[in-house]
């Protein structure tokens, strides 16, 4: 429910009313890539120097390519939240910072899901 | 009448003249590893897209990983990615109200910097132990 009174609304002045939204999702996205990133690295570590069919089968697992695909999703989600704050700091004139905003977010969404997807390949081939 | 400047008073802060402070470095730091991060996780996605490729490509981006050059983008890499975990937990601590005070964020600071050393230390000596236990 909103707090704002109903002359308030009316007016539409103040925020795009999407600002906590965003605060809010680059959080939780930051929460929950600490323990993905942190089990990524350590197995990346290990699997960097291994042959090519050790990786493959390790990615068969169902948890291994539960946390990829996660770790996907939120590495790009908050990747673009914060991409978003820092262009709309230091980009002031209106129509390169659109451009750049739609950039950052369908490079993000595309590289998201190409990521996403090559990891369904490999568990499902 | 005089000026807050010509009664020594603390001026706002012009980037240019103004001293740099561990809090204010590490802060500029953690915004230019996540941007350096967002760009890494381009090349994170082309790894996976390389495994689900086969075999060949796949060997392709792993000699390129452990090129001598490969391999000091992803010491680099590890390290500006361990500072911006550790700094994005004392961000969150503090947007818990955690830690607000000048001291313990200088305390914290120095932790994130100690411990962005010693996790990037402690993940490439792993990395020489499984290296020569494939090879």
């Amino acid at each position: 429910m909103s707090m704002r009174t109903k002359l308030g609304q009316a007016r539409g002045d103040g925020s795009a009313k999407h600002g906590v939204g965003h605060w809010k999702a680059q959080r939780i996205t930051a929460l929950a890539l600490i323990p993905l990133l942190l089990w990524f690295v350590t197995s990346f570590i290990i699997m960097l120097p291994a042959p090519y069919i050790m990786v493959y089968e390790w990615m068969q697992s169902p948890f291994v390519v539960t946390m990829m695909v996660l770790l996907a999703i939120s590495l790009f989600y908050h990747g673009y939240l914060g991409m978003q704050v820092v262009i709309e700091d230091y980009i002031h004139g209106e129509a390169l910072k659109i451009t750049l905003l739609l950039l950052t977010k369908f490079a993000s969404v595309f590289m998201g899901t190409l990521a996403v997807i090559s990891c369904l390949v490999i568990c499902f081939k | 009448m005089s000026s807050d400047f010509d009664k020594g008073r603390p001026m706002s802060p012009h980037l240019q003249i103004y001293k740099p402070q561990m809090t204010s470095v590490l802060s500029i730091f953690h915004r230019l590893s996540g941007i350096i991060l967002f760009f890494g996780a381009f090349l994170w996605a082309g790894w996976l897209i390389g495994l689900a490729s086969g075999p060949e490509c796949y060997v392709w981006v792993q000699n390129l990983a452990l090129h001598p050059l490969g391999l000091f983008v992803l010491v680099g890499w590890s390290f500006v990615l361990f500072y911006h975990l550790l700094n994005g937990i004392r961000h969150l601590m503090w947007d818990a109200g955690v830690g607000v005070d000048i001291p313990t964020a200088t305390k914290t600071g120095w932790i994130v910097i100690v411990s962005t050393v010693i996790l990037t230390a402690l993940t490439w000596m792993q990395a020489i132990v499984w290296g020569a236990l494939w090879s």
